[in-house]
């Protein structure tokens, strides 16, 4: 069970939570070629390690913050507001 | 090959088993090879195997990290089934379940394969419905499956309960549809395939690959470096990681998929039983553990682990439709390393790299691809253009849009 501190609500059990997959992936604009926009739908880097996500406390307060956590042994590194630059760890 | 039958058991007993050999050689790494296959699971072994079977290419090298079976193939419930919807993934599946069939005999070894058969439930009106269009796209694509009301398959699996909080409006079977032994099938194929001259070589893991001018010429690894002029990367959970080394970004998330045994008791349930709608699928091994499995966890993982939120979510599914099933105790939960891409089909064939192969993508379920994995893959090397059971599943249909999406015909979704 992961113990998730959401910034407005504090720790909370990761049942509370909906995952929303990789942050900092910007839209690109529409005129790029199928290529460009077919990497940004599909490809991931999905690290073997320290990965940054998007976490939404859905039966919470309803608010997406981010999250830095380890993927091979899901230690939460860090958890900052949605909208913030990476955190350099 | 030192073949498997009741009178060599028989003659080796009465010598005191002094005299078996190792199923597969430890062979002295080369400096070289014709072609190498990163990743000594089903997938991987299965493609050396026919490599040298089908193709007489038997200058091959295996190239396994930790130990041959050790990741996905060895953590898998073990099902075999080619209920799919779209043409192309029913041809795939069935041309495996067809390859399963006759693998005991091609492989002189017990794969125990038991087609006991598969019920997919319906819950409501509307699932029925979704069963009966499915049922008739299997049938359409020429592949065994029947409806079964809820009598048919309280017969076959007794201990449902019909009238739970799920209740069971019906269901699809596919009869031909069943298990095997999953580490039948990976030593099988490495007893074949080394036997056939093919290197497996564990405890060997790839650090980075040598490519000159967009062509792969070797690999190099943690017992040095090898050439060869084509290799195979068949990794699972790892292609992310492997592909990168070698300057290449595909479509995969890693995630922890749980599965779970309960302690052994005598033969209860004779099918594998499939829920979509609530998450889970059970069977009864033939060392009778209940085997149970359900939905991936949420989240990016590597842990070989999952969490309890998806355990209790998987258990209280299955207990709801086998409420008799919580007598057992629970002996062993485990997870694996699976590769989903964002259409539930698999990624195999060419890579922009010249020489450089890739199969992975199989996420849930590539434990019944294994025999047709390797088959099409072994082909696509010999002879350098995609299997025609695999065109559909290259690289390139992400960016035409050509996606398969299997999802929802898979059994469990991602």
């Amino acid at each position: 069970m992961l113990r998730i501190s959401c910034p407005y609500c504090g720790v909370r059990d990761e049942t509370e939570f909906h995952f929303g997959g990789p942050s900092h992936i910007s839209r690109p604009p529409e005129t790029v070629d199928d290529s460009t926009w077919s990497e940004y739908l599909f490809v991931r880097d999905n690290p073997a390690g320290l990965h940054f996500e998007r976490w939404l406390h859905a039966y919470g307060c309803g608010r997406w913050f981010n999250m830095a956590r380890d993927t091979l042994t899901h230690e939460i590194r860090a958890i900052y507001a949605m909208g913030d630059p990476r955190p350099d760890l | 090959m030192q073949r498997y039958s009741f009178l060599n058991l028989a003659w080796q007993a009465l010598r005191g088993n002094a005299s078996w050999q190792p199923a597969w050689r430890e062979p002295r790494l080369k400096t070289g090879y014709d072609v190498i296959v990163i990743g000594g699971g089903g997938h991987g072994l299965a493609t050396a195997f026919y490599l040298a079977r089908k193709h007489g290419v038997r200058n091959v090298a295996v190239l396994e990290r930790g130990w041959i079976g050790g990741g996905n193939s060895g953590r898998n419930t073990q099902v075999a089934r080619s209920n799919y919807f779209y043409p192309v993934s029913s041809a795939f599946y069935d041309h495996s379940l067809k390859l399963y069939e006759g693998l005991g005999g091609e492989l002189n070894f017990n794969v125990m394969l038991s087609q006991r058969g598969l019920i997919a439930l319906a819950h409501s009106e509307h699932e029925l419905e979704f069963l009966r269009r499915w049922c008739n796209a299997i049938r359409m694509n020429n592949v065994d499956s029947e409806m079964l009301a809820p009598e048919e398959i309280k017969r076959i699996a007794s201990p449902i309960d019909l009238q739970g909080r799920f209740p069971v409006f019906g269901g699809f079977t596919q009869r031909r549809a069943g298990i095997s032994r999953h580490d039948a099938v990976v030593w099988g194929f490495a007893r074949g395939a080394s036997n056939l001259g093919v290197d497996i070589v564990q405890n060997c893991e790839v650090m980075g690959f040598d490519i000159v001018g967009g062509r792969v010429h070797g690999v190099r690894s943690s017992l040095g470096p090898i050439t060869a002029d084509k290799v195979v990367m068949s990794v699972a959970g790892y292609s992310s990681h492997l592909a990168k080394l070698a300057g290449l970004r595909i479509p995969i998330t890693t995630m922890a998929l749980q599965a779970m045994v309960t302690e052994p008791v005598k033969p209860v349930l004779n099918a594998v039983v499939m829920s979509g709608s609530v998450h889970a699928y059970v069977s009864q091994s033939d060392r009778g553990e209940i085997v149970i499995g359900g939905g991936a966890d949420a989240y990016n993982s590597y842990a070989q682990r999952g969490g309890l939120p998806q355990l209790r979510a998987t258990i209280g599914a299955v207990l709801e439709l086998f409420p008799s099933f919580s007598r057992l105790k629970l002996m062993r939960q485990w997870a694996g390393r699976v590769d989903i891409t964002p259409d539930t089909s698999p990624l195999m064939g060419l890579t922009p790299v010249e020489g450089l192969f890739i199969n992975c993508g199989w996420g849930t379920g590539g434990y019944k691809a294994i025999p047709a994995g390797g088959d099409t893959m072994a082909h696509t090397v010999a002879i350098g253009t995609p299997h025609p059971l695999i065109a559909a599943f290259g690289l390139d249909r992400f960016k035409t849009g050509a996606l398969v999406d299997e999802g929802a015909a898979a059994g469990v979704a991602h």
